[in-house]
């Protein structure tokens, strides 16, 4: 399968073990990502609360070029790129007034052929059974329970691959690769998001609430979807025991780099040094 | 919250109530006050006014003590509301609707709400310039501008020794064609900062 992929703002920052995770995944599945040439910023997570119209046309733009790869399909691992693209691009295939305006705007035709795909469903796509045949080291015994939290599932008449309630897709990324997927309450709660960089305060105490139930499942770890949320769980896990006075240690992955650990990759071509977590634990019970 | 003439409230407002029906696209009118949206409101304890209340003061043009609010900001646009809500009213997109009109009605946020905005500006800044969130350029100024200067200092190097912290801004090689867009929908909407 072959995918026009938006890598999204965060890709050679803080969400750099992603990228890495997903283009060593996407090569042991045989899916190629194609990077849009000169893509540029969706406006996640700050334009929708400025203008409608920088709204849709920030990742207009994008789609614009993507759709002159002539490839048919957009994937972007990041939960919020996600979000963005596949609402403008709903937003201008369902009103032809819109997508005239925004064109007007970006001096780009968008003509709307384009699916948007959030990577989460792209790789959940691929017949289980040639994922399976790949697994060489399987998660054996390692209970995950896996986050989706907002922007991929929510709201469903813009994302839709998955439920917004009880999503699997993840999860059952998870039982192919041998882990055990946990059943548990916190899947799409909200993390906080950018509150992280505005309220640090605020976000703690949603964050805690996340990590208090996959502990409470007894989870060995966590798997993500979005830099974002890996941001607030990885990094800020320590901002919350210094601010609540909690003992949090849950190292979080994001889902492309248990699946290819399972796959064989090897955890440093997969980015597990640069986490805030300790990631050895995981290592020590499955690598 | 003080006692209003609702009939006075709504006759008075009732350009306010059209315009968030029209820009959010939601059939605000609809709601029933379950409070379905602020029992699953990860935000509200945070609120001034929750969910459903918003909804209610919409139906009721309180224009300004909404565009003053601090729910607004604080919305984490999460959707949990919409997801759930019996009458298919997006919330977090009414939500949106009104934090765009604070911004253009000049109403300045206090506080924790005052954090966002800054954020979102901060943000949108570095995109207007490089075409692309420039991690490093969005804290400094936000803190510069949110008085906060130390915020998220001790992130600097672990995120250096990590590989996470990009010195330099990268930058799209179509960056002019991003900062068309902002000027053109500035011209649009007549002056969106």
């Amino acid at each position: 399968m072959r995918y026009a992929y938006f890598p999204g703002c965060s890709y050679h920052g803080t969400g750099k073990e992603y990228e890495l995770s997903t283009h060593a995944v996407a090569k042991k599945l045989g899916m190629e990502l194609v990077t849009i040439p000169d893509w540029s910023c969706c406006g996640a997570t700050a334009s929708h609360g400025k203008s409608h119209l920088l709204n849709i046309a920030l990742p207009a733009r994008s789609l614009a070029i993507a759709e002159g790869m002539g490839i048919g399909e957009v994937t972007t691992g990041c939960a919020a790129c996600y979000q963005q693209l596949a609402h403008a691009n709903i937003r201008m295939t369902e009103n032809k007034e819109t997508r005239d305006k925004v064109n007007k705007i970006t001096g780009k035709e968008y003509k709307g052929t384009l699916k948007v795909k959030s990577l989460v469903e792209a790789i959940g796509l691929v017949d289980p059974e040639a994922v399976k045949a790949q697994i060489v080291k399987p998660l054996n015994g390692l209970k995950v329970a896996s986050y989706y939290g907002c922007l991929l599932v929510r709201p469903p008449e813009i994302t839709g691959f998955d439920d917004p309630e009880n999503p699997m897709f993840m999860d059952n990324m998870m039982t192919l690769a041998g882990a055990e997927a946990l059943d548990w309450a916190h899947k799409t709660e909200c993390c906080g998001a950018s509150l992280g960089v505005s309220n640090l305060n605020i976000a703690v105490k949603l964050i805690d609430k996340i990590l208090k139930a996959a502990v409470e499942r007894g989870a060995d770890c966590m798997v993500v979807a979005c830099p974002f949320c890996h941001l607030n769980l990885d990094y800020h896990q320590k901002s919350v025991n210094k601010q609540l006075g909690t003992t949090y240690d849950m190292p979080v992955f994001y889902f492309t780099e248990l699946l290819g650990l399972a796959l064989g990759i090897s955890p440093d071509e997969l980015g597990f040094k640069t986490h805030f977590t300790d990631t050895q634990k995981v290592l020590s019970m499955v690598g | 919250m003080e006692s209003i003439n609702v009939n006075e409230s709504i006759s008075k407002n009732a350009d306010f109530i059209e315009q968030i029906g029209v820009e959010s696209g939601q059939p605000v009118q609809k709601c029933y006050q379950c409070g379905k949206c602020t029992a699953g409101c990860p935000l509200a304890f945070e609120m001034d006014y929750p969910p459903h209340q918003v909804i209610r003061m919409v139906q009721l043009g309180m224009k300004d003590a909404l565009l003053k609010s601090n729910t607004i900001w604080i919305c984490s646009s999460c959707s949990t509301c919409s997801t759930r809500c019996p009458c298919n009213v997006e919330i977090a997109h009414v939500m949106e609707s009104l934090r765009i009109m604070a911004g253009r009605s000049g109403t300045a946020p206090a506080g924790k709400a005052k954090y966002v905005e800054v954020m979102y500006n901060a943000l949108l800044s570095t995109v207007e310039k490089y075409g692309r969130t420039y991690e490093v350029g969005l804290v400094m100024q936000n803190n510069l501008k949110s008085g906060k200067l130390f915020n998220g200092a001790d992130m600097g190097l672990p995120m250096f020794q990590r590989g996470k912290l990009k010195l330099m801004p990268s930058k799209v090689q179509g960056a002019a064609e991003v900062a068309r867009i902002f000027a053109e929908v500035r011209k649009m909407e007549g002056g969106v900062k």
